[in-house]
């Protein structure tokens, strides 16, 4: 090594993150100098202005120095000068200063670190996919019109707190919009944001390990919110002593690295550094660049002039006489009015962000035009549409609801009478529909993972000290465009970081994400490969497409030219204004002036007891008496009971295995938890177990108790929801006194003769492994837990395969009686297997003989499970819908080819369903898919091959830890709808022609 | 319903279409090519990369469908979509390994998505173990079977040479040249009929095992890294962006264990499912005994002659491996990596490479089970363990990841300074004796 420099006794530490920059000056093992600032992506210049401002303290004598921090890797790098990864610098700096810590949490603008000392050092980072935090609440508070600061005072007044997903940013996003929209208080979505962000740290990091002893807080927001602190001790269950919230906190990184360089570091003066740090440029355009949108300014304007064409003629409000029409489109981060004349002009229109409280800026709009109108304007229907219609509707009388796609789907014809693809990108999702003949054929939505698209400009234009509109024009003539992929935002922000790194300008972002914007939408939404999949008139529209570059990103990636009306942001408003006049009223009873000027609005939430699901209601009471409960998922809260008395085989599926008995026996009591396949096979092992002399005691329905209660020993945060479940369901049966639990690993599942094999996805065949390696309890001393690896398929070799893994810890067992227990499970299973099928041909006749039409809902056996389908059943149920399963009818054809393996016996099943319900008028299929399943990648697009081929829409619904019902609700909404239209349709047509053409074609 | 009639590959294209193959492994794909080329197919190692070929797979494959499949599928569409070569004289060759994992199903995804490119007239020739769908004008003879057969452990051994003598080497470049060299000899020896000859094959290791002992290296001691991972993104330098080459431009010597293992896990498996569920017929499940034994032998007979030469760290010996999970999982796991996955953790471990890097496609279903869902116990059992799991896919930045292998090689870089302190003796690796013992324990 080098010779000790006696002489240096400063050093500087640099840490520089996603969003800040700090720098910290040693002299003397003493902090002397500390700053802190957010570099807005300015890395380079911003590093070196802080170090300026230090310039006195360093001027006169040589220091070390290091980098640290995710953007300060590329500097370090393109500098030369000497890194440290920032959670080993942590680390250095907790072991040397605060030796007694037991674990350390460290958020910082994007990432998320935890440290444990005690017990084995480990040290961990937020995976790809769990997305900020520090910008996350930036985000947040952004949603909710406050600054970071107000967000924190506001937490600190919560009288509730709502779940909201807590894996991802988007997820959690998705959550809170609907909060908002229904009216719930903004106090307690805030306190619900930093629970979020709480609760993902532990699931995300923590990873099988509790967090428990002297904990150390450090970083950037659990420095500045008390709230965020606050909910973490609360969440740990930390005494004072145990939270230690260092005022160091946001240092602790640039600390570490002021150590390492004293330690490792050569030492530079004052002039060499600011000399390597400005020489160290990073290579321009070394990365992914694209073709800019515009070559020149004459490019542009033949572009804007060809678009200004589609456009609505206007007529003075002031000035008309007559009759007219209101639309009110209330999305889910803006709200757009517009008032049309009888012959079809815009006599007004509105378009604003609804700055978390949309009732109050329709009421203010409603008052002017209620003023504006007077008696010489006279407006005889009125419509509402988009996430916040019911509220609206119910707020102000409006005479009448329609689904969104509806409403853009009538506007969109008013400009391409002949339009064959609608591709709308609002502020939180991306809704696509093809229309053949007619009528709306096939609605594609952004899942959860990839929403918020064009909130994401708006929230990143703001960040990077830009209105939107000004970020956007930036991009227009950018030369070399980023290439930032095509996923969610969360991964756009690090891909934005990389690019900022190599040295992409504001203007390359810009326009890059605008092209990102169109990717997600076309390759992750629409799924298309190419532009003629997409239809000859494609018209586009949402507030997103007035932003030029983001059409022009379009129109480049699709290599064709599109409609974009000028109204591109009021389309919603503008359908369910020519809504409002079909339905050619006398009068609209939407409220008078009177009644707008005595309005009144309040708010108070609680939760339903009506049913396990216990959903959080929302109860906004109006002026006049009128009230609107959101968050349900079923009408029972609001007085409605049809939907309990309709057929429902998942509900009653779950009754039936719930009703199993507990039977005491001489062996005592054994556990299974119930989830994934258990749902299933319950009566198999039920039978088994008990016909062996054991008690079989079943762990309860799940809830999201169930997750909280197993949710630190989640090893893999990606896995699928219904396997996170189990962690609690084995708490549950562990917390009952129960210390025998039998959860078998199944390779394989029976064999139902309908695919090319017969497995269970891996989840499910060997999760038992995984809680046997992460659930500590399940390896104490006394407790059993029996995961043999059993293969049911095999009957001939089940009883001596069974003897063999039971024997060991029940040595009394005999063969003779393991046989018979094992010819009355195959029965029970048998005989249930036979009841669903039957319970299903009893529904259908119900059904039929009630006129009620019949939704397949297919997913996996689990599906049933309430706190994963989230009530979707009795949701669908409610629009008077007799809802089965896919096991009932999957028998009911002849066993499908597909054009993939068909391999696993829970997804044989679901094509089966779906060629069934093609030849049934009276159904229509959906297509549950738990987020993370990775084999329904495969499988989806197949169902809806099959689907679409037999002329039938295709449905398919994500669902994940926490679901918004309200993008549920839509999708419903908008089936049912295309249904009837295609029903009438057929009418009037009748006979009407086989459906066929492109899309059989194209997957023949 | 509409079913995709499959388009075969017959004896009449074997004449003059070009077979394209996808990238995994480039020194082993390499030899493999070049033994097809001497039975009579025309065929090429596909070798584009870039943006290109992920905006490709993104296009053709559904989004959410696991990396690999994206990859390979995106860079088979864009070799065709490049005009490099005539599309009505090309077929495709992919890997399908059958199992419970969705890896089984890329050849369809590939069947799908050259359909909806427009390229349904495009034969696609899958390449397993287990002959899953049949050619007329493309077979696996013995005599080319075994070839591939030895393809491998060449290929396995001249990876465990590399891998030692690279991140060393004076004259940098030295080793890459020498791979070449032997690739080229090997693919020249191999040209013939007729079953190659065995002794020739073991003068073959020990020549390689002393040229790569004799190229001039540092005695500097450097960091171990092992990578192990879903079997794409683990080997494809296109799958995990370069990883070797960075942990390489990080001053670690990287570990990898070879590809001989995943094929004995594959028929370990067949012989495991016997013993779980029985049904196979005796005849069968002798032969595949057999088989194993065989294979298992010609293993030991390299990590004998590694051993005896002395310069050289052997790989695993995979009788050993299996055993290694004990008490982790059961060998029922079998689904993708499943149980070797771990194993091969375990084993790194074992002989002294405690800093890893585990390599997954983004929520790959297995290794929720077999990496993430296994590291809390091994890390418990192991507190030298220091492993990190890395998710790849399309949206994935490169600087995400590098930034968690850092923090993993920051660790390795502590653990090592403090090891030296404490001077560690010689690693506890087992005798081969023991070996014998081991094979023949498996019944």
């Amino acid at each position: 090594m080098k010779e000790k420099m006696q002489t240096v006794n400063t050093t500087v530490g640099i840490d520089i993150g996603s969003t800040t920059v700090k720098l910290i000056v040693v002299r003397d093992h003493k902090v002397v100098y500390q700053q802190y600032e957010r570099h807005l992506s300015q890395v380079r210049p911003k590093t070196l202005e802080l170090l300026r401002m230090a310039g006195d303290l360093l001027r006169d004598q040589p220091f070390t120095v290091a980098l640290s921090g995710s953007a300060g890797l590329g500097l370090a790098k393109a500098a030369g000068l000497p890194f440290i990864q920032e959670v080993f610098a942590t680390g250095e700096v907790v072991k040397k200063l605060a030796p007694d810590t037991d674990a350390v949490i460290e958020l910082g603008g994007e990432d998320a670190k935890i440290i444990f000392f005690t017990g084995g050092l480990e040290e961990r980072m937020n995976g790809s996919c769990a997305g900020g935090t520090g910008a996350f609440i930036d985000q947040m508070a952004t949603l909710l019109d406050v600054t970071p600061e107000q967000l924190d005072t506001l937490a600190l007044a919560a009288q509730k707190v709502y779940t909201i997903a807590s894996r991802c940013g988007v997820f959690a996003k998705s959550d809170i919009q609907p909060l908002l929209n229904q009216g719930a208080r903004k106090e307690d979505i805030a306190a619900s944001i930093f629970k979020a962000v709480v609760d993902q740290t532990i699931t995300g990091l923590a990873q099988g390990r509790r967090i428990t002893g002297k904990v150390l807080f450090l970083g950037g927001p659990l420095y500045f919110f008390k709230a965020l602190q606050r909910e973490f001790v609360r969440s740990l269950r930390l005494s004072p002593e145990n939270a230690i919230f260092p005022s160091m906190g946001r240092y602790a990184v640039a600390l570490g690295s002021a150590l390492y360089a004293e330690k490792t570091g050569d030492p530079f003066t004052y002039g060499q550094l600011l000399e390597r740090l400005e020489a160290a440029v990073t290579e321009n355009h070394t990365a992914h660049r694209l073709q800019p949108l515009f070559e020149s300014q004459a490019d542009y304007d033949a572009f804007v002039a060809r678009h200004a064409q589609a456009t609505v003629e206007r007529l003075d409000l002031d000035s008309y006489t007559g009759d007219a029409y209101l639309g009110i489109d209330c999305g889910s981060t803006t709200t757009k009015l517009v008032l049309l004349s009888a012959d079809g002009r815009i006599l007004y229109e509105f378009y604003d962000a609804n700055h978390g409280n949309p009732v109050e800026i329709v009421r203010e709009q409603l008052l002017l035009l209620r003023r504006r109108c007077a008696s010489r304007v006279r407006i005889r229907g009125s419509a509402a549409t988009g996430y916040g219609e019911d509220l609206v509707r119910n707020a102000f009388s409006v005479d009448a609801g329609l689904v969104e796609t509806m409403a853009h789907f009538r506007a969109a014809r008013r400009f391409q009478p002949q339009v064959d693809f609608i591709l709308d990108i609002g502020g939180q999702d991306i809704k696509c529909f093809k229309v053949r003949h007619n009528s709306i054929d096939s609605i594609m939505l952004n899942e959860a993972c990839s929403s918020g698209c064009g909130s994401f400009i708006g929230t990143f234009a703001q960040s990077m000290g830009y209105s939107v509109e000004e970020f956007a024009r930036l991009g227009l003539f950018a030369k070399h465009p980023a290439d930032l992929g095509s996923r969610c935002t969360v991964f756009m922000n690090s891909s934005v970081k990389q690019a900022q790194k190599e040295g992409a300008c504001v203007e390359d972002i810009s326009a890059g994400i605008s092209v990102s914007v169109v990717k997600n939408a076309l390759y992750k939404v629409i799924r298309a490969s190419s532009a003629a999949e997409l239809g000859e008139h494609v018209v586009v529209q949402g507030g997103t497409f007035l932003n030029d570059a983001v059409l022009r990103s379009f129109e480049m990636e699709l290599g064709r030219q599109v409609v974009r009306p000028a109204i591109a942001g009021l389309m919603g408003a503008y359908g369910a204004a020519l809504y409002a006049q079909s339905l050619e009223l006398p009068e609209s009873g939407l409220l008078s002036l009177e009644a707008l000027e005595q309005f009144t609005h309040t708010s108070k939430s609680t939760t339903c007891g009506l049913c396990g699901n216990h959903c959080s209601l929302t109860v906004n009471l109006f002026s006049g008496g009128r009230r609107f409960i959101s968050g349900n998922r079923c009408d029972r809260p609001l007085g409605g009971g049809s939907a309990a008395n309709l057929p429902n085989l998942y509900h009653w599926k779950l009754e039936q295995l719930l009703a199993l008995p507990r039977t005491p026996g001489p062996r005592g009591a054994i556990g299974l938890p119930l989830g994934l396949n258990m749902l299933e096979n319950l009566p198999f092992w039920h039978a088994l177990l008990t016909q062996l002399g054991f008690e079989v005691v079943v762990s309860g329905v799940s809830s999201r108790e169930t997750y909280t209660k197993g949710q630190f020993s989640i090893p893999s945060d990606t896995v699928c929801y219904p396997a996170k479940l189990m962690h609690g369901h084995i708490a549950e049966l562990l917390e009952q006194g129960i210390h025998r639990i039998f959860y078998p690993c199944m390779t394989y599942n029976f064999d139902e003769h309908k695919g090319d094999n017969h497995y269970n996805c891996p989840v499910v065949a060997y999760y038992p492994e995984l809680l046997k390696a992460n659930v500590a309890e399940l390896n104490q001393e006394g407790v059993l837990f029996l995961h043999p690896h059993l293969g049911i398929h095999r009957p001939e070799t089940f009883t001596e395969k069974l003897y063999a893994a039971l024997a060991v810890p029940f040595p009394d067992l005999t063969k003779e009686e393991v046989a018979a227990a094992v010819q009355a499970a195959y029965a029970a299973q048998a005989d249930w297997m036979a009841r669903i099928k039957e319970q299903g041909r009893l529904a259908i006749a119900y059904a039929r003989e009630h006129g009620h039409k019949i939704v397949v809902l297919s997913g996996r056996p689990y599906h049933i499970d309430p706190e994963i389908n989230h009530g979707i059943d009795r949701l669908i149920a409610s629009f008077g819908i007799v809802v089965v399963g896919e096991d009932a009818v999957s028998d009911l054809v002849e066993p499908v080819r597909v054009n993939v393996l068909n391999q696993w016996t829970y997804h044989a099943r679901l094509y089966n369903a779906a060629k069934y319900v093609t030849t049934q008028p009276d159904m229509e299929l959906v297509q549950l898919v738990s987020f993370g399943c990775g084999i329904d990648a495969i499988t989806t697009d197949e169902v809806r091959s099959i689907l679409e081929e037999g002329g039938k829409l295709y449905t398919q619904l994500k669902i994940d830890e926490i679901t918004n019902l309200g993008a549920v609700r839509i999708r419903i909404r908008s089936l049912l709808e295309a249904v009837a239209e295609r029903d009438r349709a057929a009418k009037r047509a009748a006979p009407a022609p086989a459906p066929q053409g492109k899309e059989a074609v194209l997957h023949g | 319903m509409a079913e995709m009639e499959r388009v075969l590959f017959t004896k009449e294209m074997k004449k003059d279409y070009t077979i394209l193959v996808p990238t995994m492994l480039p020194i082993h794909f390499q030899l493999m090519l070049d033994i097809m080329r001497s039975y009579g197919y025309k065929a090429e190692l596909l070798e584009n990369s870039g943006r290109n070929v992920v905006d490709s797979g993104l296009r053709n494959v559904h989004n959410d469908t696991c990396y690999p499949a994206l990859l390979v599928i995106g860079q088979m569409i864009d070799a065709l979509e490049s005009g490099k070569y005539d599309v009505h004289k090309v077929a495709l060759m992919i890997t399908q390994t059958g199992g419970g994992c969705r890896a089984s199903n890329y050849i369809h995804l590939l069947r799908k998505a050259l359909q909806k490119s427009g390229y349904g007239f495009i034969p696609v020739i899958s390449l397993s173990a287990g002959g899953l769908e049949r050619n007329p004008g493309f077979k696996l003879g013995p005599m080319m079977l075994d070839r591939i057969f030895y393809a491998i452990l060449y290929g396995d051994l001249l990876m465990l040479l590399s891998n030692q003598t690279r991140p060393y080497e004076l004259e940098a470049g030295r080793t890459d040249r020498l791979v070449d060299q032997w690739a080229a000899r090997l693919s020249g020896q191999m040209r013939g009929r007729g079953l190659l000859s065995y002794r020739k094959v073991q003068e073959n290791y020990k020549a390689m095992i002393a040229d790569f002992a004799a190229i001039p290296r540092t005695q500097e001691e450097k960091v171990r890294v092992g990578v192990v991972g879903e079997i794409y993104v683990k080997f494809s330098p296109l799958g995990n962006n370069n990883l070797e080459d960075f942990l390489r431009s990080e001053g670690a010597e990287v570990v990898v264990p070879g590809l001989m293992d995943f094929l004995l896990y594959c028929i370990y498996n067949q012989l495991n499912d016997q013993t779980l569920y029985g049904g196979a017929s005796r005849l069968r499940d002798g032969v595949m005994k057999w088989i194993y034994r065989f294979l298992v032998k010609k293993q030991l007979d390299i990590i004998q002659l590694i051993q005896a030469e002395g310069s050289f760290r052997p790989g695993g010996y995979f009788p050993h491996t299996v055993q290694l999970v004990d008490g982790y999982l059961d060998h029922g796991v079998k689904m993708g990596e499943g149980w070797l996955l771990t194993a091969e953790m375990l084993e790194l471990i074992e002989q002294g490479t405690c800093n890893i890097v585990c390599t997954q496609p983004f929520g790959c279903l297995p290794n929720h089970i077999v990496g993430k869902g296994m590291m809390r116990i091994i890390k418990e059992r192991n507190p030298k363990a220091n492993i990190v799991a890395v998710d790849y896919d399309p949206g994935a930045t490169r600087i995400n990841q590098e930034n968690r292998i850092k923090l993993m090689l920051a660790n390795a870089h502590a653990i090592a300074q403090s090891e030296q302190e404490e001077d560690t003796g010689d690693l506890p690796m087992p005798q081969y004796e023991d070996y014998e013992e081991l094979a023949a324990s498996f019944r």
